[in-house]
């Protein structure tokens, strides 16, 4: 809101909150309950989460979205396989979805979307809150020596590809 | 492996929060260039990039060398690389990601219209 970054009409805006919190933005044209939707019905979620065209495939997709309930992402590139899981601590249809990231061998990171409505139009903040200062920069340092960081690993093979 | 001194991630963090700095760092990240070769790139004044290149700078994201009249711009040690790297690979996977969102919105809004063909 700040920021001027005319150049898209919808941009995507990360940024660090603080020493452990990195933040992403973005206004969606559809109203939260569609949105919401998108995010918590396992159908439609496999439809966005991965991009296509990128030679990564989600070859799993379990999610119980509510309080309590669990998750497991499974994706392919290649002959590697990863595999993403956590639980729900918090879900509010409409307003938030708050997860754990569990398959680092420490505490993960704890993801907090929030959907609110803009004029009809929703704005999604995805926050990924690390346990500790430590702890986001070891998942910067991991990210740079390689070490299996799973998301990291993602968001590279990602990003090269693009 | 030396055990650099890492900068101060707040900083970091201040200093990427800007469009045109993570700029500065993706055209860095290609190659080193002066602070006039950067302003003319950013059509910014020299007294605007340089306070750009500054706060990157202290950030310890990028370092600057004076030969003769023309201060050269590189990236920082080893810090920036990975912080500047793993926060610009969050942006594009997410703007990927977002994109796709956006696509199937149209979709679920096309078949709201069409009044839910099953």
């Amino acid at each position: 809101m700040d920021q001027q970054t005319n150049t898209a009409p919808n941009p995507t805006k990360v940024e660090c909150l603080s020493d452990r919190e990195l933040a992403v933005t973005r206004l969606f044209d559809a109203p939260v309950a569609m949105v919401f939707k998108a995010w918590s019905d396992p159908s439609l979620f496999r439809r966005w989460w991965v991009p296509e065209g990128h030679g990564i495939n989600l070859v799993g997709c379990d999610m119980d979205v509510r309080t309590g309930g669990k998750y497991r992402l499974e994706f392919a590139a290649g002959d590697q396989t990863m595999a993403f899981h956590g639980k729900y601590l918090d879900v509010v249809p409409n307003q938030k979805i708050v997860w754990t990231n569990d398959e680092g061998e420490d505490d993960g990171q704890v993801t907090t979307v929030t959907f609110e409505d803009r004029g009809g139009k929703t704005l999604v903040t995805y926050r990924d809150s690390f346990p500790s200062e430590g702890a986001l920069e070891e998942a910067m340092n991991g990210a740079a020596k390689g070490l299996p960081q799973q998301f990291d690993q993602l968001a590279e093979l990602l990003a090269s590809e693009r | 492996m030396v055990q650099y001194a890492t900068p101060d991630l707040d900083l970091s963090f201040a200093a990427l929060s800007d469009a045109t700095r993570r700029g500065i760092i993706d055209q860095l990240g290609r190659a080193d260039a002066s602070i006039t070769a950067l302003a003319e790139r950013f059509r910014m004044t020299l007294t605007g990039m340089k306070k750009h290149v500054a706060v990157l700078e202290r950030a310890g994201l990028v370092v600057t060398r004076k030969e003769g009249r023309v201060r050269t711009c590189r990236l920082g040690g080893r810090g920036l690389a990975a912080e500047a790297e793993w926060i610009e690979a969050h942006r594009k996977l997410f703007e990927a990601r977002f994109d796709a969102l956006d696509r199937v919105l149209q979709d679920m809004k096309q078949e709201e219209e069409n009044g839910s063909a099953d």
